[in-house]
């Protein structure tokens, strides 16, 4: 296509400052952002009221595609259920009968933890959940993974609280808005999630490789240790994320470490439940000391 | 009571028939409100519940934006790209001002392009546009990477090779958008 005029002022001068003065703007407006980006790179949660405003603004229309799309899933399940009805119905007789004996036994044994627990004196809260909602929609085109939740501050979603599935760890919240709030989920490259084998407890660390896995990294140098299928669970080190909820299957070993599939997929999860975190006093007591993101190295 | 058929009839429209289409005033809300838009509801995208493992969306609102820039030059002011990127940053969770800053370069680009090669067709303005595609993409990992723990640049080439598919198909939707436009 050809140029278009506006290029080629000829004389007439106040077309030519015109010009002149879009060129001006344009590298003026350019430095302005980046002075913005190195603001934000500086403190990275310095625009999130700008952010949480855009998310309040766009989740009516992802909440009401949320529950379409749900619906949609629900009346799939529906009919694929009586699809499959017979095989399904003699393959769950078969499972229940297989999970009756592991029940006894997992019942046998939360009467001996209790048990153990009692004579070590050991108190411990459970799992406290805050709030549930669900995921409305994800950063999908930036390399963070990072998630908006249905509910914000108005169900007592604060800042560094974890949030799980149904079947394992979601992420943490990162910023709340009055109805929304945003997760990191576990497979941002800045997540480090404290981890173990379930078999053993091995202690490990997950940290997200960005495209859908994690990195699991054991703490104890040499060979990987892992083996295809291990399961992983959080180890409640740190104590941000409670320990024992489901985090991983290992799907590869590497040379290092294991590379491990979340249980908890986000596209997938019919809703999320804000918790407590672990330890929450001791955390903060930490957090005072040493704030997450802020540790300052320390001199000889 | 029945109506006869012959009393019947549609209000006829004389505006558009009879009056003369030369010389005609056009909607000036219209003919700026189309494009950003346009350009705003694309960046928009992302806050639809769509999950992906991997990055994977291409930047609907980047590109939309280069589509309009390389379609229709001049329509666009040069400084056009940061108000456009920072409403993009609000959505895309980037660290505020990435998109700013790289869309703002990105058609600064473009306007030196404009200033060598005067001739163009579609396919040198698709190669423009991939390769700033490229470009804004990578830049978003390195700004990403600046403040938080990045991910390996190996992630970004299905959504790279994606959006630059894409792009013939968001300059036809430009193209759409544009002919009603400038119609009255």
């Amino acid at each position: 296509m050809a140029p278009p005029k506006h290029r080629r002022p000829g004389f007439s001068r106040k077309a030519q400052y015109g010009l002149f003065v879009t060129y001006v703007v344009a590298i003026a407006g350019t430095m302005v952002a980046a002075l913005l980006l190195a603001i934000s790179v500086a403190d990275p949660a310095g625009f999130s009221a700008l952010r949480a405003a855009g998310a309040e603004i766009t989740a009516p229309v992802a909440r009401m595609f949320s529950n379409v799309r749900r619906s949609a899933q629900n009346m799939n399940a529906t009919a694929a259920a009586y699809i499959n009805a017979a095989s399904q119905n003699a393959a769950l007789q078969k499972q229940a009968k297989a999970n009756r004996k592991k029940l006894i036994e997992a019942q046998a044994l939360r009467v001996e933890n209790a048990r153990l627990r009692g004579l070590l004196k050991l108190s411990e809260d459970g799992e406290s959940q805050v709030a549930v909602g669900r995921l409305i929609s994800s950063t999908s085109s930036s390399t963070r993974r990072v998630a908006t939740l249905s509910i914000g501050r108005n169900f007592g979603v604060e800042r560094a609280q974890p949030v799980r599935g149904p079947s394992g760890l979601i992420g943490r919240v990162i910023e709340t808005g009055p109805t929304t709030a945003r997760i990191l989920l576990v497979t941002d490259a800045e997540n480090l999630v404290p981890v173990m084998r379930a078999s053993d407890g091995l202690p490990a660390f997950s940290a997200g490789l960005g495209n859908g896995t994690v990195l699991i990294k054991p703490l104890n140098l040499g060979e990987s240790p892992f083996k295809v299928g291990d399961v992983i669970v959080t180890s409640g080190n740190g104590g941000l994320y409670p320990p024992n909820i489901p985090f991983a299957r290992v799907i590869k070993k590497t040379s290092d470490g294991a590379l491990a599939i979340p249980y908890a997929d986000p596209g997938n999860t019919p809703y999320a439940v804000v918790i407590r975190p672990y330890q929450g006093e001791a955390r903060a007591a930490q957090q005072a000391v040493a704030p997450d993101g802020e540790t300052k190295e320390v001199a000889e | 009571m029945k109506i006869p058929v012959t009393t019947i009839r549609l209000p006829t429209r004389p505006a558009r028939e009879y009056e003369s289409r030369f010389d005609r005033e056009q909607s000036l809300l219209k003919m700026l409100a189309i494009p950003i838009t346009s350009v705003a509801i694309a960046s928009m995208i992302t806050a639809l519940p769509i999950f992906t493992e991997e990055p994977l969306l291409p930047p609907l609102g980047l590109l939309m934006f280069l589509s309009w820039r390389l379609m229709r030059p001049g329509l666009l002011p040069v400084w056009s790209g940061v108000p456009f990127g920072l409403m993009d940053d609000v959505f895309s969770g980037q660290p505020f001002g990435s998109a700013g800053l790289l869309w703002s370069l990105a058609i600064l680009s473009i306007e030196i392009i404009d200033a060598r090669a005067i001739w163009r067709d579609h396919i040198q303005d698709w190669l423009i546009a991939a390769v700033l595609i490229a470009g804004v993409l990578l830049g978003g990992l390195w700004i990403a990477g600046m403040a938080h723990a990045a991910p390996d640049p190996a992630v970004l080439i299905p959504q790279i090779i994606l959006s630059i598919l894409l792009y013939p198909l968001a300059v036809r939707i430009c193209a759409r958008l544009d002919s009603w436009r400038l119609a009255t």
